[in-house]
């Protein structure tokens, strides 16, 4: 299928700052498209180019085959939901719904049968003659939601538009959002910090970071196999092993030393050569645990540790275990009952073991990106401190 | 705890100050006697009087006229700078612009009818109406596009985009969005100039003309050649009307949007 909004190539600087920094990206037809990234890192901008609100210093914007580049917001088929909701205070909730038809001077008959349609698809049919101020932030959202979609865009920009809204709401948001969607068959791009988000609604993310996107993928491509450490590390949790690739195994693994293990085996899909300085990364989850010696087996990474920390977390927990002087963090799950084994204490002796095809080489981080490293970023629903004892 | 006195004392104090005066005017234009010398019953008869001056009619036609000219041209230019003033606030120019439009909000009133009255001089305009009319437009200006301005950063910056960003262009912006949400500051600056306006006296002393007696200039007459309940009557007119446009002002520029 061909790109239906796409970004060629498109800069943009504020100042100093390369907000947007030589971008391409295409989007598909009727997808939810998330743009993904820390703060700050150019998604706003993104956004605000495929609206209008910005133009960009070089590149193009192209909607449904046409360069857009050069037209005013509003001749662009594309409409935003802006982090602020913006709604217009001084209209009450039908006006606001309304204000696009009344724009493009529909007739009266229209402008009510699409009004009411769109209160029924937010379900708000009753609160029609409210102000915006009498409105919650759910409402808000919802309105906002409606009053952009009215006029049928053919792309619906979202800029966090979950972000000004507690815990609980947003969950329900998120499925509405979802459900949305499904119903109007229009095409979305979502910009948000948050990977919780993204990763549940999306059929593809684009990973940012000053400025550049990192990595284009379905939420799982993403998290199962990022391209460069800056996508493994802003992505869920993950364990980041500096090491060397020291042999290649049947072409398609390596062997790796790290710190004085030797031999780690890792899948090798960047035909990294002997010699290559590498990260290896683990996610927690992938890497298994128990006081007992595993069985040998092929491509399966074994390794003694010492138990350092632990954090009962209810459906899983959490230990940060020392193995050759490397501190690692490892998932597990509780599948049975706990009382049927004798369980892992501080201090104790364990094994830890991971498939080969569970890790992942990066090349070395870059140097702007080491803090990420000690700092793994939130998961949705996390509180918001860090759970990684200093 | 026994509550203090205090408060209520010096609230007290300060209205006696500022109120007691005007109390003594407003009672005096109802007395009947001619000389402040006591009361001598109640009259409307200065009242009576003042409707059949033809010197304070047309003093007063004259700041109508006036007050109305300026207020509708300074809220045009006042509201457009306010709109400059806000959406390039960043800006050197524009940082520099509100200091142009604030500094007369602080100038002695003085020095502003002196060079106002050099440049007319020296610009060779004749002095009357007009130059009265130009005149109020400088200050107004600024008092206008203050409360404009303070309107205009109430509201959310991004309430205009989302106008564009559905569908509406520059006139349908500006009527649908600009225009409603800056209505009661738009109201309340024009309130302002009209009052402002209406009784300034030293500045308008300064450009004025012959044959372009505003009402406050008049007042100042009246008192010079004697006619004391007469401007009590006046002055009281005056003073509602003004309390009523300045209390409208404030109620209009409190309300949220
Ligand atoms: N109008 C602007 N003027 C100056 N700098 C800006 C402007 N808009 C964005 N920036 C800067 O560009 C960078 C990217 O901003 P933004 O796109 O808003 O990031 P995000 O939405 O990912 O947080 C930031 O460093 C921001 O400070
Ligand atoms: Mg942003």
């Amino acid at each position: 299928m061909s790109e239906f909004l796409e970004f060629r190539n498109v800069s943009k600087r504020f100042g100093a700052i390369q907000a947007v920094d030589g971008v391409s990206l295409g989007i598909k037809k009727g997808e939810f498209f998330s743009l993904l990234g820390p703060s700050g890192c150019g998604k706003t901008t993104m956004l605000r180019l495929a609206a209008g609100f910005e133009y960009p210093d070089t590149g193009q914007v192209i909607l449904d085959g046409a360069d857009i580049t050069d037209l005013s917001p509003n001749k662009r088929k594309v409409n935003t939901i802006f982090q602020s909701y913006a709604l217009f205070p001084h209209l009450n909730v039908w006006e606001n719904i309304a204000f696009g038809l009344r724009v493009a001077k529909r007739s009266k008959r229209d402008i009510e049968t699409e009004v009411e349609a769109m209160l029924r698809l937010i379900r708000m049919g009753d609160q029609a003659g409210k102000k915006p101020d009498q409105l919650s932030g759910g409402q808000k959202q919802r309105v906002a939601i409606a009053r952009a979609l009215i006029n049928k865009p053919q792309v619906l920009l979202l800029d966090e538009p979950l972000a000004a809204l507690d815990l609980k709401l947003r969950q329900r948001m998120l499925i509405e959002l979802d459900m949305i969607h499904d119903q109007v068959g229009i095409t979305f791009l979502y910009v948000t910090h948050d990977q919780g988000e993204a990763m549940s609604l999306s059929d593809r993310i684009a990973v940012m970071d000053s400025g550049r996107i990192e990595q284009v993928g379905s939420p799982a491509e993403i998290y199962e196999t990022p391209r460069t450490s800056f996508v493994a590390a802003f992505i869920g949790d993950t364990n980041f092993l500096e090491g060397e690739v020291t042999g290649l195994v049947e072409s398609e693994y390596c062997q790796v030393k790290i710190a004085d293990i030797p031999g780690v085996i890792c899948f090798n899909d960047k035909s990294m050569k002997p010699g290559n300085p590498v990260y290896l990364s683990i996610r927690p989850e992938k890497i298994h645990i128990s006081r007992d010696r595993p069985e040998e087996s092929r491509l399966r990474n074994i390794v003694p540790a010492v138990v350092e920390d632990m954090i009962y977390l209810g459906s899983t927990t959490k230990y940060w275990v020392r193995t050759h002087g490397l501190r690692v963090q490892v998932l597990r799950q509780h599948f049975r009952f706990f009382l049927d084994e004798k369980p892992i204490r501080w201090n104790d002796d364990v094994w830890i073991w991971w498939h080969g095809d569970d890790g992942f080489m990066l090349d070395r981080y870059r140097a702007v990106d080491e803090h990420l490293v000690a700092l793994p970023p939130r998961k949705v629903g996390e509180p918001e401190d860090n759970n990684e004892k200093p | 705890m026994r509550r203090s006195r205090f408060p209520f004392i010096v609230t007290m104090a300060v209205l006696f100050f500022f109120y007691l005066p005007i109390i003594i005017l407003i009672v005096n234009s109802f007395n009947a006697s001619r000389f402040e010398s006591g009361w001598q019953g109640f009259s409307l008869m200065w009242y009576k009087r003042l409707f059949h001056e033809p010197e304070i009619w047309r003093a007063a036609r004259n700041s109508l006229l006036i007050a109305a000219a300026a207020t509708a041209v300074s809220l045009v230019i006042g509201t457009t700078a306010a709109i400059a003033l806000h959406r390039f606030a960043r800006s050197r120019l524009q940082r520099f612009h509100f200091g142009l439009v604030y500094t007369p909000l602080v100038v002695p009133e003085i020095l502003m009818g002196i060079s106002l009255l050099m440049l007319f001089v020296t610009a060779g305009v004749e002095l009357g109406l007009f130059t009265i009319f130009l005149a109020h437009v400088t200050f107004c200006i600024s008092f206008v596009a203050m409360t404009v301005l303070a309107r205009l950063q109430d509201f959310d910056e991004s309430i205009v985009e989302a106008a564009q960003d559905l569908g509406a262009g520059w006139w349908a912006t500006t009527r649908r969005v600009l225009l409603p949400m800056l209505l009661p500051g738009l109201i309340a600056g024009g309130l302002l100039a009209f009052t402002l306006s209406i009784d300034d006296f030293v500045i308008t002393f300064f450009v004025a003309g012959p044959g372009s007696t505003t009402l406050p200039i008049r007042v100042y007459s009246m008192i010079k050649y004697g006619s004391p309940p007469l401007i009590n009557a006046l002055s009281t007119i005056l003073l509602v009307l003004t309390f009523t446009a300045v209390a409208a002002s404030q109620r209009l520029s409190r309300s949220r949007h």
